[in-house]
């Protein structure tokens, strides 16, 4: 669990994908990355557990950065860095 | 996995696509509950397998586009609300379009002959691909030596040599090609993927839409029947009641338009209120709310009514067990 006084990343947009269940959360970012340059940060929030999983995963496949994915109780937030 | 894999083994070019029709089955929806003690956080089948794979995969949203599938089959339903055939021919015609924008040569699929029983079926695949408009261009790897060649075999782009023959409902086959091909920490090949091929998950569907008289639904109400144990004390109301805290808190995401409720400084559950209810069903709504709640027993319970960002405190004696009939359980 992280420090409550960890640094906060910037976005340059926010995506709230509480309460939606995988795979929405990604979808939504997919869906919001797509408007944003290379370079980037979006950050995503999320209540499915799964996406602790999932975006890993998904940044992996497709070449963006997961700068950190910080649980904040029962939610997640997860900073992307999109790729070139 | 192992059909895209048998591709990559001859040198071929492989991108994957998953379509979110909103009634996907995965691990994730376990996540509704309070977890097991060491239970691993759920993981997305697709993503997983497209990780593991090192392949790009196209997560694509279809659930707008899905409802006419799913209110009005052209080729029916299967056992429950399951429309197998007009499904897996829209997601055909998807993956096709997509193929296109991407500017890729054909369709594969993992599927095997008879392993399920409607979309699966010998005599059904041909009608898929003609009715698609794809024929002649999709190839099941996985089972290709019992069909005939596709296009992509026959111009040599696919050795046919290195296809398999499977058919049947039994997995030891796939599972062997699976440990030769060094995969295994695979999702999981058995059970269902869609709610609709769930009994309880389509009568509560038939129920929704007989209490609305239209087949049509949001993306909420398809969350919603997902969540909670669902009753009905009337057809103009049904109430949504959470099973523990996890649950609890998920059903609170949904108060926006409804009714939410729950007992004041006593455990229990939260439960949602959706229809038309009077004053007399808002007290009905209360005294369920205490009956499932740690205060079942006590004269009376205060609950928290909630609606429009108002609130309320009802004061009342929570309802007898034999006072629900099952009727009322969806």
């Amino acid at each position: 669990m992280e420090s409550p006084a960890a640094p906060t990343p910037h976005a340059d947009q926010t995506v709230d994908a509480r309460r939606l269940l995988c795979p929405m959360p990604i979808l939504r970012a997919e869906t919001a990355l797509r408007a944003l340059p290379p370079g980037a940060t979006l950050a995503l929030l999320a209540t499915d557990p799964g996406i602790q999983h999932d975006l890993p995963a998904w940044c992996q496949i497709n070449g963006h950065a997961l700068l950190e994915l910080r649980q904040q109780g029962r939610e997640w937030v997860g900073w992307v860095v999109k790729g070139g | 996995m192992l059909a895209a894999r048998l591709l990559m083994d001859q040198g071929i070019h492989v991108e994957c696509v998953n379509f979110h029709t909103g009634f996907c089955i995965q691990s994730h929806t376990g996540a509704l509950r309070n977890p097991e003690p060491g239970a691993k956080p759920p993981r997305h089948d697709a993503l997983h397998a497209a990780q593991l794979l090192g392949i790009k995969l196209h997560m694509v949203d279809i659930a707008e586009d899905y409802v006419r599938i799913v209110t009005d089959p052209k080729h029916g339903y299967g056992s429950n609300l399951n429309p197998c055939l007009d499904c897996k021919i829209f997601m055909v015609r998807k993956a096709w379009q997509l193929k296109e924008e991407l500017g890729l040569h054909f369709l594969f699929t993992g599927e095997v002959i008879g392993q399920r029983p409607m979309s699966q079926r010998r005599e059904n695949l041909p009608h898929i691909e003609r009715e698609a408009g794809v024929e002649g261009w999709l190839l099941r790897p996985l089972c290709a030596l019992r069909l005939k060649a596709t296009e992509p075999e026959k111009r040599g782009w696919v050795d046919r040599k290195q296809l398999q023959g499977f058919n049947g409902r039994g997995r030891r086959p796939q599972m062997a090609l699976a440990q030769q091909l060094g995969l295994h920490d695979y999702p999981s090949p058995a059970g269902g993927c869609c709610f609709l091929t769930d009994e309880n998950y389509s009568r509560k569907l038939q129920d929704l839409w007989h209490s609305r008289g239209e087949r049509q639904y949001t993306m909420d109400d398809i969350l919603l029947l997902k969540a909670g144990r669902h009753l009905r004390p009337a057809a103009h109301f049904k109430v949504i009641v959470g099973r523990d805290e996890t649950e609890n808190h998920f059903l609170s995401g949904f108060r926006q338009q409804r009714w939410l409720l729950q007992a004041q400084g006593i455990p229990g559950p939260v439960l949602l209120l959706e229809g038309t209810p009077n004053e007399e069903d808002l007290t009905l709504a209360c005294r369920l709310t205490a009956r499932f709640g740690q205060g079942k027993l006590a004269p009376t319970v205060t609950v928290r009514v909630e609606y429009q960002g108002q609130e309320v405190l009802r004061s009342v004696t929570p309802l007898p067990a034999d006072a629900i009939p099952d009727s009322w359980y969806i």
